[in-house]
């Protein structure tokens, strides 16, 4: 089974430096873009892979990057920025990978802006991922040595600088456009759209933000063209997928699976089942701002739209699995206060709606529920739904929640306290 | 224009705009927090939220924010659809969750948008159970209260005061649902533009300190039209009254001035109607070297009408008293003996730019068409401090360039979030020119402080840059680039302005900037001048024939055998120097002095009449486009105060003339006015005259829930005392009357609709949002340029002789508090004052061994300034500055040449 963008990771040994790596074959797919590629080429061959966005929202990259203003007229000044605010809960992924094969992540970076015409290249880091922070720091030395970054890089004539951002630490910064405001100084309120990042994005000029797993992906479809990318998928997707899994499971942990592959044989073959004495309830599949699934939906593939027509989201596709003796409405508190707290307090609904269902499911945890707080979650169900919020911030941390009441809503009407 | 379906009812409506202000300016009501008309759509509370339609066969339709949609033709949408109307009273509801409740003892209670928006949505029972979020409140200063656990987070506070208005010291902190509108830490809020706060704000957040320290709910506060006396440009007031004191300022929309907001200087500057040093009653010196005692009235007036009959008086008049006040002064003394109380070189400043403006082609800009231009280039004047509101109009004309860009991204204009993220760079350009740093210089594509001289050669060449047949000043070649730059980047826009004024004293620099707006006009481009004048009705009294000036009166004392001189609205030392202003009045028999203020002046005068202010007396200015405006008083005078005219018109009476400035009425006053001065003819037509009735009802100043009429005075009398005859104004004194939008605006007490209490109720009283009132703009333009006129270019003077060794310029600083006479008598004002000082640079200060604070003697003429020094880095090189109006410069003429004698 291929597994490209974790074939050089040792979990447990320090990541490939830049002659490991190079001796892997990494920075090859670089040479062969620079010297063999123009950049519309190059992402041809990306538009052909019909790569997807691993960050969760699985917008198809190719088409992304075609809204970049290019040639000869276009801007001077355009920035290719790698999310690596990676916050969600129940998700590592991008984690892995720059810890495990930093120099992987620096070669895509360049590779991306040589495609996009970006001679200023940002990666926006978690504020928790020191680690991180500092095997990327070292490649990006080392490949400033070695020529990879800096002006006319290998002789092409382009220019790149990378600069590594440590965010101050707020989930939001994940959404791409607070994220700009974020990079910039300001507070991290996501933009309104239209200026879509590619004609307004950091600073006023084009920029396009992707996920540290997506970027990865790009010197391989180089090296091996976009029919390879999608051979490797099982399903309508094509390459390879980091799925993960946490919970009570027997082996908690992160796995490189073709994209597609069964949700059972995730959370059976991989994670080894559940864990001695705990019973499956359901699981988030990507991180905490997805919704649930249950056993019904074991036997799809994890793949966007599969996912999305079963109500819930691929998402990073970590998946956060609930037992048998967790509370879910505890679960469900925990997640919500997560998310009031993370709200960029922009909009009403979610600003001051997510502290109430917090506080409603304490309520109810604690056994002191009323009839009515049924009825308030669902009403925030509905009104903190995509297109009623500034941004998908709240529908993304109600989806958890509006999914629990539809699955396991006796466990919520146990917390109404008699009388009530 | 566009047709949108809102309820099945079919609107013609501007597709330029959003569904938000379509519906508003539909009459349709609907509720919204974070947009405002002036600071746009952000998206941010979610409160407009309407049912939005594919097409006809859409049943389902989908939730949209009206502010956030353009009203596209064919758009189909519902109010009234259930989904929409429970998702904003859920938005109210969410809103609620951490707010206080406090309606009884908030100051907003009653005029306040929330409590509207919250009865207009229909939520009312509090479902959330759990504790709220309490926050701590700042001191900001004298101006404005602080109270964030009202706070709904609609974020208008913040966009308002830094995007809006450039200020820094105002911020977002913390975030989700912990997010605080305040400072860094407690201190004044430091833009000048704060006041703005209390309206900007939906509720009780920032509130008005001044009205808090002596409160009345808006119910109760008696109200009038009325026009701002703090600086040139005219602004609309609505002052607000109880128990005879004014109480606040609110902004009273007019869309070709003020719009919607005021400055700080204008909202807080009536403390003087009640300030410690106001005149309060008649005083008059009964003796040779005797103290001045309080008369009454009559006999005050029986004095004047006295000495008026004897016929040796000189009159002079004043540029901060109406039309009407100048006008029956002038008739009481006659035409040849009636001067301008302005001294000669500020009078020839106002008088050569009444000239340009009557005499070039360039018309006179308002603030509207301030905002609307897409270059500006400001030449001499410190526009923040002579002219706030003009530089908050300046700070938004910059953004055309950005409103450009976004438009070409299909990002409408009213999509200010998308506006400010498409062009977060683009400004169009504005190039300042004046003796130091002004606050718009954030904005300025170039701000370079320079000296008068050097601003007008400047200015000349940037003139001839655009038309080469403007005399060139030969200047040298660096300063030619610069205006050549200038020059393409006024030549490129849909409409140059050149901004220029008296502010820093200089007929030359008004010369250049006229030149300038000519040689675009000559060049075919629609180019307007904006001028700053010194004084609410400066070019009203310019307009008016006068013997001379006040150096020219204090002349003819010295000389002509006058026995009576009548100063009006005026501090004679503060215009002139005491010293000066003694020797010319040696030898007059009887000194009066008729003012709202007991200066030294006035406390010298033989007779000391108080004249009412703004808040008590009707009257009409000219503001600096030349636009006649018609403020009406709120309360009555103080007992033994009248209005200047008045008293003149007493005294006239008492000596039995009967001439028309000599009747009972004011539009009698104003008519004889308009009669006798050619350029003034047309102020009458400046507001409805005083007989005007609507359904045989005069507007009423009081809201008909006024309570407690008939106890105000039960501590005296158990009878309601009869309402105050008001023979001058086209308002009822009380609460009976008409009240609607039918009210001419120039007539229009106050704002309020039914669903509607606060000043947001405005959108009910506008033909679209943001538009004209529903009766058309209030006032009148006097003056008309001469659009056919070839320019007549000002030549550029020779360049002064270099001055003696130790000779410097000194130059004027204006400052938006203190510079202006009344507003610096509010207390809250005063607070904000700074402390006399003389301005160096610090190299200079170095070179003269003082430091910061250090005293330093500075002779100019024959005077010697003793002030501490203020170090300023920003003035030109080896200039000094010196602020005006502050006590220690008075008569000062400047700019000026002085040296530092010591030490």
């Amino acid at each position: 089974m291929d597994t490209p963008l974790t074939a050089n990771i040792r979990p447990g040994e320090p990541p490939p430096d830049r002659r490991a790596y190079e001796a892997a074959g990494g920075y090859r797919a670089l040479r062969k873009a620079l010297h063999d590629m123009d950049p519309e080429q190059v992402l041809d061959e990306l538009k052909a892979s019909r790569l997807r966005g691993r960050g969760g929202a699985g917008f198809p990259t190719g088409m992304k990057w075609n809204f970049i203003p290019r040639g000869d007229d276009a801007p001077a000044d355009k920035y290719l920025i790698v999310n690596a605010d990676e916050m969600e809960p129940g998700t590592f992924k991008d984690r892995h990978l720059m810890e495990g094969d930093p120099h992987q992540v620096i070669e895509s970076v360049i590779v991306g802006a040589y495609t996009i015409g970006a001679r200023h290249a940002y990666i926006f880091l978690r504020d928790e991922y020191r680690l991180c922070g500092a095997r990327l720091g070292r490649a990006i030395a080392e490949a400033e040595d070695a020529g990879y970054l800096g002006r006319d890089i290998l002789g092409s004539g382009f220019d790149l600088t990378i600069r590594l951002h440590t965010s101050a630490g707020r989930y939001i910064c994940g959404e791409e456009t607070a994220l700009l405001n974020a990079l910039e100084g300001k507070r991290p309120i996501p933009r309104e759209k239209p200026p879509f990042p590619q004609a307004s994005g950091l600073w006023g000029r084009p920029s396009v933000v992707n996920n540290v797993e997506t970027l990865c992906n790009l010197p391989h479809i180089v090296l091996n063209g976009a029919q390879w990318f999608r051979d490797l998928g099982r399903g309508e997707d094509g390459g390879t997928k980091l799925y993960g899994a946490s919970g009570r499971v027997k082996n908690p942990a992160l796995w490189e699976l073709p994209m597609g592959t069964p949700v059972r044989e995730i959370l059976e073959e991989h994670a080894g089942g559940m864990a001695d004495g705990y019973r499956f309830r359901g699981l988030l599949p990507g991180g905490a701002s997805t919704g649930f699934l249950v056993e019904e939906h074991l036997d799809l593939p994890m793949d966007f739209d599969p996912i999305q027509k079963a109500g819930s989201r691929l998402g990073t596709g970590a998946l956060i699995v609930l037992d048998d003796r967790t509370s879910v409405v505890g679960m469900l508190r925990n997640l919500e206060h997560f998310f009031a707290q993370e709200s960029c307090g922009w909009c009403t609904p979610c600003r001051d709606g997510l502290p109430w269902t917090e506080r409603i499911l304490a309520a109810l945890e604690a056994g002191r529920g009323r009839a009515e707080d049924l009825e308030v979650l669902e009403m925030h169900c509905r009104f903190l739904g995509m297109g009623k919020t500034f941004c998908a911030h709240a529908p993304g941390a109600v989806m958890p929640l509006q999914t629990a009441l539809q699955y396991f809503r006796e466990d919520f009407r146990r917390g109404i306290a008699d009388g009530h | 224009m566009a047709e949108i379906v809102v309820d099945g009812k079919r609107y013609a409506v501007d597709p330029a705009r959003n569904l938000l202000e379509a519906c508003l300016g539909a009459g349709l009501d609907l509720p919204y927090f974070c947009w405002h008309p002036a600071l746009r759509s952000v998206g941010a509370c979610r409160q407009c939220a309407v049912k939005q339609y594919k097409d006809e066969t859409d049943t389902r339709g989908k939730l949209v924010m009206a502010c956030m949609v353009p009203a596209r033709d064919g758009t189909i949408l519902s109010i009234a659809d259930d989904e929409a109307r429970a998702f904003r009273a859920s938005v109210v509801e969410w809103l609620m969750i951490g707010h206080p409740h406090d309606c009884p003892v908030c100051e907003e209670g009653g005029e306040c948008h929330l409590q509207d928006m919250t009865v207009m949505t229909g939520h009312a029972y509090r479902r959330h159970r759990f504790p709220k979020r309490t926050h701590r409140n700042q001191d900001l200063g004298p101006f404005i209260g602080h109270e964030m656990n009202r706070c709904i987070a609609c974020y208008r506070c913040v966009r308002f005061y830094r995007e809006y208005a450039g200020g820094t010291d105002l911020d977002a902190f913390g975030a989700h649902h912990y997010v605080y509108f305040g400072r860094r830490e407690d201190g004044v809020l430091e833009s000048e533009f704060s006041g703005n706060l209390a309206e900007v704000c939906p509720t009780g957040v920032f509130t008005d300190k001044t009205l808090a320290r002596s409160y009345t709910r808006k119910w109760d506060l008696t109200s009038a039209p009325s026009v701002c006396v703090h600086c040139s440009l005219g602004c609309n007031t609505f002052p607000n009254e109880r128990y005879g004191e004014v109480r606040r300022i609110l902004n009273r929309y007019h869309e070709q001035i003020n719009g919607y907001f005021l400055c700080d200087r204008g909202r807080f500057g009536y403390g003087f109607v009640k300030g410690d040093r106001r005149l309060r009653a008649p005083r008059m010196r009964r003796t040779v070297g005797g103290a001045p005692s309080p008369i009454s009235p009559g006999e005050a007036a029986g004095y004047l009408s006295e000495w008026l009959k004897d016929g040796r008086a000189i009159g002079i008049g004043s540029p901060r008293a109406s039309l009407e006040s100048n006008h029956a002064l002038k008739a009481a003394v006659g035409a040849e003996r009636f001067y301008r109380g302005v001294p000669a070189h500020q009078d020839a400043l106002v008088g050569a730019i009444l000239d340009i403006q009557r005499n070039g082609p360039a018309p006179a800009a308002s603030l509207a068409d301030a905002e609307a231009a897409d270059a500006v280039l400001v030449l001499g004047e410190d526009v923040p401090n002579t002219a706030p509101r003009l530089a908050l109009a300046l700070r938004q004309s910059v953004r055309h360039a950005a409103w450009r860009k976004a438009e070409a991204a299909m990002v409408p204009r009213w999509q200010d979030k998308g506006v400010r993220e498409t062009a977060p760079h683009d400004y169009s350009p504005l190039y300042i020119a004046a003796p130091a740093a002004t606050r718009l210089d954030d904005v300025a594509a170039e701000s370079r402080p320079a000296l008068p001289d050097a601003i007008a050669r400047l200015g000349f060449a940037v003139a001839h840059a655009i038309d080469p047949e403007a005399p060139d000043p030969e200047p040298p070649a660096d300063l030619r680039r610069r205006a050549e730059a200038i020059a393409e980047a006024l030549m490129q826009a849909d409409r140059p302005l050149v901004v220029s004024g008296t502010g820093c004293g200089s007929l030359a620099v008004i010369q250049a900037a006229a030149n300038v707006a000519w040689a675009l006009c000559r060049r075919g481009r629609a180019a307007r001048l904006c001028h700053v004048l010194p004084a609410c009705n400066s070019a009203g009294l310019g307009l008016m024939q006068a013997a001379g000036s006040l150096d020219d009166a204090l002349a003819r004392l010295r000389s002509d055998g006058v026995r009576l001189v009548i100063a009006l609205e005026g501090d004679l030392d503060r215009l002139a120097g005491r010293a000066a202003v003694e020797a010319a009045l040696a030898g007059v028999a009887h000194v009066v002095a008729i003012d709202h203020l007991h200066h030294d002046f006035a406390a010298r005068a033989d007779l000391a009449l108080p004249a009412a202010t703004f808040a008590e007396a009707a009257g009409t200015f000219v503001n600096n486009e030349g636009r006649a405006q018609r403020f009406f008083h709120v309360h009555e005078p103080l007992a033994g105060a009248r209005a200047g005219w008045r008293w003149l018109r007493d005294a006239m009476a008492l000596a039995g003339r009967n001439e028309p400035a000599g009747r009972a009425r004011l539009d009698d006053v104003t008519a004889a006015c308009a009669a006798a001065e050619p350029p003034l003819a047309r102020i009458g037509e400046a507001a409805p005259p005083a007989d005007a009735r609507i359904a045989g009802m005069a507007v009423a100043r009081q809201p008909h829930r006024m309570s407690g009429r008939t106890a105000m005075h039960a501590d005296r009398t158990v009878f309601e005392p009869a309402p105050p005859a008001d023979p001058d104004t086209p308002l009822s004194p009380s609460m009976e009357g008409y009240y609607g939008p039918r009210a001419a605006p120039a007539a229009l007490p106050f704002l309020w609709a039914p669903g509607w209490n606060s000043e947001q109720s405005l959108n009910k009283f506008q033909q679209e949002i943001g538009g004209p009132l529903l009766g058309g703009p209030a006032g009148v333009r006097l003056i008309d340029p001469q659009p056919e006129a070839g320019p007549p270019y000002f030549r550029p003077r020779p360049a002064a002789p270099a001055p003696a060794d130790g000779d410097r310029p000194v130059l004027p600083l204006h400052h938006v508090f203190g510079s202006e006479e009344l507003s610096a008598e509010a207390p809250a004002v005063r607070e904000r004052c700074p402390a006399p000082y003389v301005a160096l640079r610090p190299e200079d200060a170095e070179r003269l061994g003082v430091g910061d604070g250090g005293r330093l003697a500075l002779a100019i003429g024959d005077r010697t300034l003793e002030l501490p020094v203020a170090l300023k880095a920003d003035l030109p090189p080896g200039a000094v500055g010196v602020p005006v109006g502050l006590p220690g410069t008075e008569g000062l003429v400047l700019p000026a040449r002085g040296r530092v004698v010591t030490p």
